[in-house]
């Protein structure tokens, strides 16, 4: 799903619920290894025990999957938690997870999922079909009004789960859904036996926050809750009925323990790594990357560079309908704003190159349609790169209208000066870098351009509700290489469509081919008819520009060097995926 | 006598500082904005005497940058070009005290040689030039704020001391609620507040207007306990008694014993204020880029890369230190001055 940095921004998807509340079998046998279903990786064989320090940039804010927005309360859900089916991070792919397997109808609307037999939540009762209703209820239940719902809601109704018997979930989907087994990744499966009592008494939206005793919280994840600290530490220690074990028969994982450090800024945190209190580091800038990349022998750790991530930085131009209650000012700058020429010209004067290069120190990649080359299942080849040009750019102004007073201010047909803000988060220093440079690239075109920076959640309001700005520079992140998790960023009613939020009726030919496309795509399974689609949907957002594609930035790592099966990958979680494999030499 | 030697010693000082400042076009190399994205980070220029050849040159020169093959993002000089220093050079415009343009620069190099005294920023913008003209909002706002507060505080504290019962207690109570209001939240509320697009010398104006009105009711409350020590002088009385009005007393008599106080106050706001906009800025409160200013040069600080790998962004930050000394200075010694002439 697209993130808006660190706000969870929804698909459109919805949910629905099916109860059948069949009792799972009592837990009567003994925890016995052999009748378990365990999943075999191949990767090389670590030795158990150890514990790893990591870094949360903030405190969790509730360790309940159904209601977690936060980056550090999902990074630690993950840790604890499992879905019945995954995305390796490496390959891209699904594989299996607490689903053994699964089959899809012909039609492309039922997914039969198979769960592993005989294995235990942390706290060593039984997995059931039961539990696997009850968590997807919880999902999809509109009071509890989970940030992940929306996700559920394909074709407009809510997906519908049904048990089978006690080890077999049917899915079924309103309309068939392009990578639908992509769909399960992210969504945690729950106790029955320890959550339903609070949802009975409705008091679910307080269940599993960070107050309640670590004996209350059981999950399917490797490690399970042993102690938080608050303004100081999070614990996890391994979970010993975790369902997976390597080549050798050794049950994973092989950490004992996991402790998570508050660490509240970016710097500080490179700082702990750098002095060895931490083991891991991501999501760090080229800055830190080049003072951290000089110590690296001599303090025993490695910094990894995988190449553009998924997110891509843009800046894009206020385009919603404000009516009559628009200042003419504003409907002024507007008229300006929806001249797909300006935006093009705005395109052509930008120095990307300038951007890689001052401000994420050539760890970057000039974009110029939201899709990264880190994603190469889905980008467009074909997109042009044109070179920056301020001379391609005065024709296209020229033509629009625009013309130049005898001091070199550019002015619309009315004669009025071109002048406009381009709103930033003040806390992401690298955008109002972006944006200073590109006020001085505007500059040479003759447009008084102005940096606004305001604190993020200041600025999400004004992009998203008020619709209070002119321009602005933001960030978007995929959680998913496919192109369903950038549905609510592309379609007209989609509420992270960030020109236009909650467009409802296209207002451009355009606009309305794409959400024609998109929607195609989500309803098709083949790879190759999908690929034509969006890269049709890459083509339209080159051309017309509603988002002003810049740059994606690499994603950076750092690891000890006595971090064992370190494989980071260019998918969120970068570091911590496997780290059910990870091991301490 | 000493005194009065480090008087006039930081008096020309801070004459010459404000000199360099209120004409930083003429004595800066470059523009505040001027971006040269090939030369982000490039450490101070050094000049050179002697050439690679071991000649000696009785005009100072500098050589190209380039880069260093050996150490990725670092510069090193380009030795097969020289570029002399130069006085009185055209370059880049400017506009003298907002007026007329002119392109006279006090010093500088060949248009394609690079003078960066002090290195430059991430975006290769010349820290020495953007230093001179950061002062001008910097210094100005200090002397405008620390005029605004001295003024209300002399209105506050001369009206609460001369005429004293309801009229001071009202005044002082109030200013001490004033003391205990939260400003940095006001502040960050005023900005929010504030509509999204507005000129940056109304931003400057406002944050002067700000810092002058916060910070008036120290001075008053000073200056009140000196007109209530100088009403009761015997001249002062003596006056009264013969029947001198309001007006006579306070401007002819006791006001001009507050001076001192006054005097001294001006001089320690002055940086105090400087500093003040160092920290609105390091808020984000301050003037936006492009626009130069000591804060948003400090600001930089914050971050651990600069902190650690570019030691000449330090450098505003250590020219900072005798321009605040030379404002110390000037308020002990005014201080000692009038306490010896009032004994």
């Amino acid at each position: 799903m697209a993130r808006v940095r660190s706000r969870k921004a929804t698909l459109a998807l919805g949910v629905a619920i099916i109860c059948s509340w069949c009792v799972a079998p009592g837990a009567s046998a003994e925890w016995q290894a052999d009748s378990e279903q365990l999943t075999v990786t191949d990767n090389p064989v670590g030795h158990s025990g150890g514990r790893l320090v990591l870094a949360l940039r903030s405190e969790p804010k509730t360790l309940n999957p159904v209601l977690a927005q936060d980056a550090a309360s999902q990074e630690v859900i993950r840790c604890v938690t499992a879905d019945l089916i995954e995305i390796n991070r490496k390959t891209q792919k699904t594989e299996s997870a607490l689903a053994k397997s699964w089959t899809v109808s012909r039609d492309g609307k039922q997914y039969t999922l198979h769960l592993r037999r005989g294995i235990r939540f942390s706290d060593g009762q039984p997995l059931t079909a039961g539990d696997v209703v009850f968590s997807f209820h919880l999902y999809l239940d509109e009071k509890i009004d989970s940030p992940q719902r929306d996700l559920l809601i394909v074709g407009g109704k809510p997906i519908a789960v049904e048990k089978i018997d006690s080890d077999t979930v049917r899915f079924t989907l309103a309309q068939p859904y392009a990578a639908a087994d992509r769909l399960f990744d992210g969504f945690a499966i729950l106790p029955r036996h320890l959550l339903e009592g609070a949802y009975r008494s409705g008091d679910f939206l307080r269940a599993w926050n960070m107050s309640m005793p670590p004996s209350q919280f059981a999950g399917l994840g490797p490690f399970r809750l042993k102690e938080y600290v608050p303004g100081e530490r999070l614990v996890l220690e391994r979970n010993p009925y975790y369902w997976k074990q390597d080549r050798n028969g050794n049950r994973l994982p092989y950490l004992n323990e996991i402790v998570f450090l508050f660490v509240s800024s970016e710097d500080a945190q490179a700082i702990r790594f750098q002095a060895g209190d931490t083991d891991i580091l991501d999501r760090f800038s080229a800055e830190n990357f080049a003072v951290l990349a000089k110590q690296q022998a001599a303090r025993h750790y490695h910094l990894d560079d995988l190449g553009p991530g998924l997110e891509y930085n843009f800046l894009f131009f206020n385009l919603n309908d404000l009516g009559p209650k628009a200042s003419p000012d504003v409907a002024r700058k507007q008229a300006w704003f929806q001249d797909v020429r300006f935006r093009q010209a705005v395109s052509a004067a930008i120095d990307r190159e300038a951007i890689v290069r001052l401000v994420y120190n050539g760890r970057a990649t000039p974009l110029w349609t939201q899709v990264t080359p880190g994603n190469k299942l889905w980008i467009d080849p074909g997109i042009p790169h044109p070179p920056r040009s301020l001379a391609h750019a005065r024709d296209l102004l020229k033509a629009a209208g625009f013309s130049w007073k005898s001091d070199g201010t550019l002015v619309d047909s009315k004669g009025s000066p071109v002048e406009f803000s381009i709103l930033t988060s003040s806390s992401n220093a690298q955008r109002v870098k972006i944006a200073t440079l590109i006020q001085d690239d505007l500059s040479h075109l003759g447009m008084n351009v102005h940096v606004v920076s305001l604190e993020f959640h200041a600025m999400v309001d004004r992009l998203l509700n008020i619709h209070d700005y002119e321009a602005a520079i933001m960030g978007l992140v995929s959680g998913d290489a496919d192109p369903t998790a950038e549905m609510n960023v592309w379609m007209s009613n989609g509420d992270t469509h960030l020109w236009h939020p909650n467009e409802g009726k296209s207002a451009t030919p355009w606009e309305a081919e794409i959400d024609r496309l998109m929607q195609q795509q989500l309803v098709t399974l083949a790879y190759a008819k999908r690929k034509r689609l969006y890269d049709r949907v890459q083509e339209i957002i080159a051309e017309n520009l509603p988002v002003i594609c810049l740059v994606s930035p690499n994603i950076l790592v750092g690891a000890s060097d006595r971090v064992g099966n370190f494989q980071p990958a260019i998918l969120d979680p970068y570091t911590l995926w496997n780290i059910d494999e990870l091991y301490v030499r | 006598m000493n005194s009065r030697r480090k008087l006039w010693g930081a008096l020309i000082l801070l004459a010459a500082f404000h000199g360099l400042i209120l004409f930083a076009g003429f004595f800066a190399p470059y523009g505040f904005a001027v971006q040269d994205r090939d030369m982000s980070f490039a450490p101070p220029t050094r000049l050179h005497f002697t050439d690679a050849q071991g000649k000696f040159h009785l005009r100072p020169f500098v050589y190209g940058l380039k880069d260093d093959p050996a150490n990725p993002g670092a510069y090193a000089a380009d030795t097969t070009h020289m570029y002399p220093l130069r006085f009185f050079v055209q370059g880049s415009p400017y506009k003298v005290a907002g007026l007329f343009e002119s392109h006279l620069h006090f010093f500088g190099v060949a248009s394609d040689g690079r003078l960066f005294l002090m290195g430059t920023d991430g975006y290769g913008r010349d820290q020495l030039s953007r230093f001179l003209y950061g002062g001008q909002i910097s210094l100005l706002a200090g002397l405008l704020a620390a005029a605004l507060s001295v003024a209300l505080g002399i209105l506050v504290g001369s009206l609460a001391g001369f005429y004293g019962g309801w009229i001071d207690e009202l005044l002082m109570r109030g200013s001490e609620i004033f003391l205990a209001l939260p400003w940095l939240y006001l502040l960050f509320a005023v900005r929010a507040a504030l509509p999204l697009h507005i000129a940056e010398w109304q931003v400057f104006l406002l944050l002067v207007a700000v810092m002058g009105v916060i910070g008036w009711a120290r001075p008053a409350r000073l200056i009140r306990g000196v007109v209530l020590s100088a009403k009761e002088r015997k001249f002062v009385v003596a006056a009264r008694g013969f029947g001198a009005s309001d007006a006579h007393l306070l401007f002819k008599h006791v006001l001009p014993q507050t001076y001192g106080v006054v005097l001294t106050q001006i001089a320690l706001l002055i940086p105090q204020y400087v500093l003040a906009e160092v920290t609105l800025s390091f808020l984000g409160l301050g003037v936006g880029e492009p626009m130069a200013s000591w804060g948003t040069l400090l600001s930089s600080l914050q971050q651990y890369y600069i902190l650690s790998s570019y030691w000449w962004m330090f450098l505003p930050a250590l020219l900072l230190i005798p321009l605040f000394l030379a404002y110390y200075t000037t308020a002990d010694a005014l201080q000692e001055r009038l306490k010896s002439v009032s004994l």
